[in-house]
């Protein structure tokens, strides 16, 4: 396992980021937009494993974060999807660009 | 007696008319908290004068404080002397005459008069405050309600002068608070900051820094006060308003300007007053004569009595920047009076609005014929207004030129006749709104069916009639109330030295 | 910094020495207050309960209260004239009771208070007695008004008012009372209130005498800086002292601070008085109802300005230069208004006029007055005929009103020949004229007398033209007589009776002091220092005034007795002389062009203009620019979530570069 080497992974964790980035910047829907987020989320947790393990392995601090940030995205989750439901309901479409009544 | 009970319970009030429901239950629980607060302010006063008859000579009675945020020195600290009592005074009468010409405010009545009694909550907390930050906590919360007041029940263009009024008055208190900071931060215990009122006057704040910060301070508070020429928001907030608003807003709300330049801008800043009081002079004998010459062209009520506030609060300001101690309690003067009697004229208005709809000169006449009570308010404010003997007015206006006369310049001298003579043009006004309204033909057939004012209507004139005619008869109660109170602010302002 | 203990209102007892002058003023005291407290009661009273509760009762109640003044003040009168006012030969001013009112600084304030002294009690009585007459008047002539309770409390309050203003001890007492004097008179004029030349009446009234009394403000605060004290007897004092000599140095434009702070006064004084050139309010003024006429705008409010230039004496005759203005105004005003008189229709007009006229010769006589002994003579006069015209001239007006009651018309063309159908208004209208045209043995003989031998003694050409005037006014008034109760023999359709007991009591009572009231020696009561003045009653000396009065009854019986084309004939012949005394010599219009067009078109409407405009425009340009920056930068907030990404993803890797690379 020690074979692989850091740079590796860290390519691994900046395509999932630069993936998720594509993802939100090019989506109406917010479901997909959801979906992004998560995953920029979780290159951001590959990231704290990897330097964990790779820079300290004496220590926990990075595995700590991500589970932080794992607890966080899942209530992140919840209270987006109740929100795009409502918006559902409302509006009967998902699409950001629908939802324009507060602007300006 | 406990200060905070002056927050309490308008708190406990509004509480309460959260919880009431349908017109009826509300406005019963305003009067009895509005007449609960009166019967406080009654008893403080009484209080305040057994303190004083006691031989208590110390600035501020009843003080008392809390530590609200430690490490920055805000502090929640309260205190009154004759001033403060005298302003909390005329917020209990206008706050309860309020609430009485407002007893058939149908639309959304449960969040009227809590926004109503909100307003009295910020005022007095706003003239018990004895930490800057404090006051400026309750000024803002005297700001704000206003605009839902008179976007939500106003009429004519309302959300224009809601806007209006919020925005010059947020404007002025954005003023204010550069000016506080100034002042916070050049004060020193320890190396960290007071806000504290009776900290700063004890400090030497350096006069170059006063420079700066008096006209913020000044101009900030002058807004409320309807500085010339940021005056432009009175006119039309009031004429929008409703009766209840225009009301707390020409009785209070202007009141917290003049209270703010006394008591911040000039007590905390005497060097800076002294510097600057030419500048305040020449701005307020422009808002009194040209304030007193723009109202004799208008024709809506509401926009005469606004106008002639600013002539009015021309004098409040004349009387601080002439700064001798004649002046300056004419100036407190004339705060309390202004308050009672455009309370009273804007009362006497809506109640004429309610009943014909109308507020032009042009389409009312001789009511005097069918409202007789209403009729009798009116012209009693109007002759309170052009400062009758045996009104307030006529008290007022006589101290602040008594006053501005003791100073011997040709400057001064010429600035007090500009003043004097606002009292012929005001005459004029007043009586062309008197002759064609109340006298004269009756210009509407339909009028003559209309019905005089009710019992909540009478109730309320003659609360601030009251409070008209107690002062116009027995000043001297009033002088002696907030003589210790002014001669403390002389004190400071006579130790300052301007150098050159 | 200390709390000054409330001051109790207290009696001053401490100015005479003597302990029977502290009795004394211990005895006025307790019922001095009364005379002018009670009115204010019935003001009170009828006016908050007057309409609902009194209706028919109100004119007794008030009757009544003042009937009690009345009693009292004369008994006042007495006290003072004959028992107790006299401390070795000289009468004394009395300070009954002071306290203070408004206290501005050490010396300074106002304080309420009674005085005592001849001029005073003099007045005390003249303003209760008339006022008492006026009130009985009223009971016939305004009985079935709608508003019969409001009228009486408001006579009420101007009869308080007017006695507050004679007892003053202090000069911004004098002021309070003044302005109070001034308001009643405005609700009084404008009692019909829906008739809209009584409201334009009260208005102008009201805003004439307001535009003097900014000067009586100003000179009151002029006289305050310099004499140190607004207590009359204080301020008189400092200022006669010699430290006090800066008031008389030269100030402003060469004229010293004291002679501008006496002519601002005087200014207040002439405009309540209807001075030329601010009488113009006067003749409006008779709007109201002519018992009003009688009271106000006769007998009492209108010499509040003769009294405060005779209270305020001693300060005039320091400055010569404000009572040689006094003296101008005064002859002017004389001879000005005699001559209107002549050609007005309007019977109260006339009067009015003619109580102008008769003001004038009051203020001319202080005018011309010294302060010393014999120099002292046109003060009394002036006192004196104040007190003799106040009683003829509301007769004339209470008789006016009887006629008016039965015409219900105030030109003289509507009337004629009513001596048969009201002879005791007839004979006593008779006895007010001769009595104004200065006819012996009746009042108005007497004092004008004194009045012309002052202006003979100090200034012949006043004298001479007093002396015309007062030929114009026998004229002018015998013109009016002949007018209303000879002439054409006019059948009246409906026979009225000539009134009610109680219009014809307070005519017979007021024609037997016009008899006897110039027998008063007057001169032995009111005089500058209190002494006592001997009259010097000179029929050499009368023959000339007596001759014009009769000149003047004579051409006017010549012209009006008997209906002729004389009149006519000669205000033809007059031509443009005539047709300026008709129009008033245009004075009104003249005020008329400076307010409407000049104050409101050239100040107001500016200034209404700048205020909506430019300065409220401003702020809006604030805000508008404002709007306008918000608009251009609000398209960046497009409310599209990617793009604001790509901003927020943008602006992170912009900074990264500038820390990681830029940043060193």
């Amino acid at each position: 396992m020690s074979d692989i080497p850091i740079s590796h992974i860290l390519f691994v964790s900046t395509a999932l980021f630069f993936i998720g980035m594509y993802g939100l910047f090019t989506r109406r829907n917010l479901i997909t937009m959801l979906m992004s987020i998560e995953l920029i989320l979780n290159s951001v947790n590959i990231n704290f494993v990897v330097f964990n393990k790779y820079l300290y392995p004496e220590k926990l601090d990075g595995i700590f974060f991500t589970i932080f940030i794992i607890t966080i995205a899942a209530a992140e989750a919840a209270i987006a999807i109740a929100i795009i439901i409502n918006l559902y309901r409302s509006h009967r479409s998902i699409d950001v660009e629908d939802a324009s009544e507060m602007k300006y | 007696m406990n200060l905070s009970l002056l927050i309490i319970l308008p708190l406990i009030t509004a509480a309460g008319i959260l919880l009431a429901k349908g017109l009826k239950q509300v406005r019963v629980i305003a009067f009895i908290g509005a007449s609960l607060q009166l019967l406080l302010c009654l008893a403080l006063l009484y209080f305040y004068h057994q303190e004083r008859v006691k031989g208590n000579t110390t600035n501020f009675l009843f003080e008392d404080g809390y530590v609200w945020y430690r490490s920055l020195g805000f502090n929640y600290h309260v205190g009154v002397d004759g001033i403060s009592v005298a302003m909390i005074l005329l917020t209990a009468f206008v706050v309860i005459a309020a609430v009485l010409v407002s007893w058939k405010m149908e639309k959304m009545s449960k969040e009227f008069f809590f926004l109503l009694i909100f307003l009295s909550l910020g005022a007095y907390g706003f003239f018990i405050s004895l930490d800057l930050f404090t006051l400026f906590f309750f000024l803002e919360i005297a700001v704000i309600p206003k605009f839902l007041l008179i976007g939500i029940w106003g009429s004519g263009k309302k959300e224009y002068s809601a806007m209006k009024l919020a925005l010059m008055l947020m404007g002025g208190s954005s003023l204010v608070f550069v000016g506080l900071a100034g002042l916070y931060f050049n004060t020193n215990i320890n190396g960290a900051h007071s806000f504290d009122i009776l900290y700063v006057t004890q400090m030497q704040i350096p006069v170059h820094v006063q420079k700066i910060f008096f006209p913020f301070a000044f101009v900030g508070f002058g807004i409320f006060t309807a500085l010339f020429p940021f005056h432009t928001w009175v006119p039309d907030g009031h004429s929008s308003a409703p009766t209840a608003a225009s009301m707390f807003l020409a009785g209070i709300s202007m009141k917290l300007g003049g209270y703010g330049c006394l008591r911040v801008a000039t007590w905390l800043m005497p060097e800076a007053a002294k510097e600057y009081s030419t500048i305040i002079i020449v701005l307020a004998c422009i808002a009194i004569l040209y304030g007193a010459f723009a109202t004799m062209m208008q024709t809506d009520l509401k926009y005469i009595n606004a106008y002639s506030s600013v002539s009015h609060c021309g004098f409040i300001l004349l009387g601080i920047g002439m700064l001798t101690k004649t002046a300056i309690n004419g100036a407190v003067i004339q705060m309390v009076s202004h308050g009672l009697m455009t309370a009273l004229f804007f009362a006497a208005i809506g109640m004429i609005y309610d009943r014909t709809h109308s507020r032009k000169v042009a389409q009312l006449g001789g009511l005097m014929k069918m409202l007789p009570f209403i009729s009798t308010v009116f012209v009693i404010a109007g002759l309170c207004s052009l400062g009758l003997p045996g009104f307030s007015g006529f008290v007022a206006e006589m101290t602040v030129f008594m006053g501005s006369w003791e100073k011997g310049d040709m400057f001064y001298r010429v600035a007090t006749i500009i003043a004097c003579a606002s009292i012929v043009v005001t005459a004029v006004y007043i009586l062309r709104a008197v002759g064609s309204v109340i006298m004269g033909p009756v210009k509407n057939d339909e009028h003559l069916k209309l019905g005089d004012a009710g019992w909540n209507e009478k109730l309320a004139a003659a609360l601030l009639i009251i409070g008209i005619i107690a002062i116009g008869l027995v000043p001297f109660w009033l002088t002696e109330l907030i003589d210790p109170g002014t001669e403390t602010i002389m004190n400071s302002i006579d130790k300052a030295v301007i150098v050159k | 910094m200390g709390y000054r203990r409330r001051k109790q209102p207290q009696i001053v007892l401490t100015i005479y020495i003597k302990r029977e002058d502290r009795t004394k003023k211990m005895s006025y005291s307790s019922y001095i207050p009364l005379i002018p407290l009670l009115p204010l009661a019935g003001f009170v009273v009828l006016g908050i309960f007057g309409r609902k509760y009194f209706k028919r009762s109100s004119g007794i109640i008030g009757t009544f209260l003042l009937l009690v003044s009345t009693v009292l003040a004369l008994y006042t009168a007495y006290q003072y004239f004959f028992v107790d006012g006299k401390v070795d030969g000289v009468y004394q001013p009395i300070t009954a009771i002071k306290y203070t009112w408004l206290s501005f600084s050490k010396n300074v304030s106002i304080d309420m208070g009674i005085v005592l002294d001849p001029i005073s009690v003099m007045m005390l009585v003249v303003v209760t007695f008339v006022s008492l007459m006026v009130h009985i008047f009223s009971l016939g002539y305004m009985k079935g008004e709608e508003r019969f309770g409001t009228y009486y409390a408001f006579l009420g309050l101007f009869t308080f008012s007017m006695l507050g203003l004679v007892i003053s001890t202090n000069l911004f007492q004098i002021y309070i009372f003044w302005e109070l004097v001034g308001v009643s008179s405005y609700l009084l004029i404008g009692y019909y209130y829906d008739k809209p030349s009584a409201v334009a009446a009260s208005k102008k009234a009201f805003i004439v005498t307001r535009f003097a009394d900014l000067g009586f403000l100003i000179g009151i605060l002029i006289l305050a800086f310099y004499g140190k004290s607004l207590d009359i007897k204080t301020l008189i004092e400092n200022i006669n002292s010699s430290e006090f000599n800066t008031i008389t140095a030269a100030s402003l434009l060469g004229i010293s601070a004291l002679t501008w702070g006496l002519t601002l006064v005087f200014i207040g004084g002439a405009g309540k008085s209807a001075m030329f050139p601010l009488h113009i309010w006067l003749p409006d003024a008779m709007e109201g109802p002519t018992p009003v006429s009688a009271l106000i705008h006769a007998a009492t409010m209108v010499v509040a300005g003769v009294y405060l230039v005779a209270r305020l004496f001693p300060l005039f005759t320091l400055s010569p230069a404000a009572l040689s203005i006094i003296t101008f105004v005064g002859l002017v005003s004389a001879l000005l208004a005699a001559i209107i008189a002549c050609t007005q229709t309007d019977i109260k007009r006339v009067l009015a006029y003619s109580t102008m006229s008769q003001i004038g010769y009051m203020m001319f006589a202080l005018g011309i007055s010294g302060y010393d002994g014999e120099g002292g003579l046109g003060y009394t006069a002036s006192m004196f005929h104040l007190f003799t015209h106040a009683f003829f001239k509301s007769l004339l007006f209470l008789g006016a009103g009887a006629v008016i009651h039965m015409i219900h018309s105030n030109e003289m063309k509507d009337m004629g020949g009513l001596r048969k159908y009201m002879p005791i208004t007839h004979i006593t209208f008779l006895v007010a004229c001769l009595a104004i045209a200065g006819i012996p043995p009746f009042a108005g003989f007497f004092s004008k007398e004194e009045i012309l031998l002052a202006a003979y003694h100090s200034n012949k050409l006043v004298y001479a033209v007093a002396l015309f005037t007062s030929g114009l006014t026998a004229f002018y008034m015998f013109r009016l007589y002949f007018s209303i109760f000879w002439r054409k023999n006019k059948q009246l359709h409906d026979h009225h009776q000539e009134g009610t007991v109680s219009m014809k009591l307070p005519l017979i009572i007021l024609a037997i002091c016009t008899v006897v009231a110039g027998l008063i020696p007057f001169g032995k009561y009111v005089s500058t220092r209190g002494l006592p003045l001997e009259s010097h009653f000179d029929p050499v000396f009368s023959l000339a005034p007596v001759a014009f009065g009769i000149a003047g009854i004579l051409l006017a019986m010549w012209m009006y007795k008997n209906e002729t084309a004389r009149p006519e004939r000669i205000s033809v012949g007059l031509g443009g002389i005539y047709k300026a005394a008709y129009r008033k010599f245009y004075i009104d219009e003249i005020y008329m062009f400076i307010t409407k067009k000049i104050i409101f078109n050239l100040v107001g409407r500016p200034a209404a203009w700048i205020d909506r405009n430019v300065v409220d425009g401003t702020m809006n340009g604030i805000a508008w620019t404002t709007g306008k920056i918000s608009a251009m930068i609000k398209g960046v907030q497009s409310g599209k979530v990617q793009s604001y990404t790509l901003y927020f993803f943008g602006g992170i890797i912009a900074l990264a570069i500038i820390f990681l690379y830029l940043w060193k």
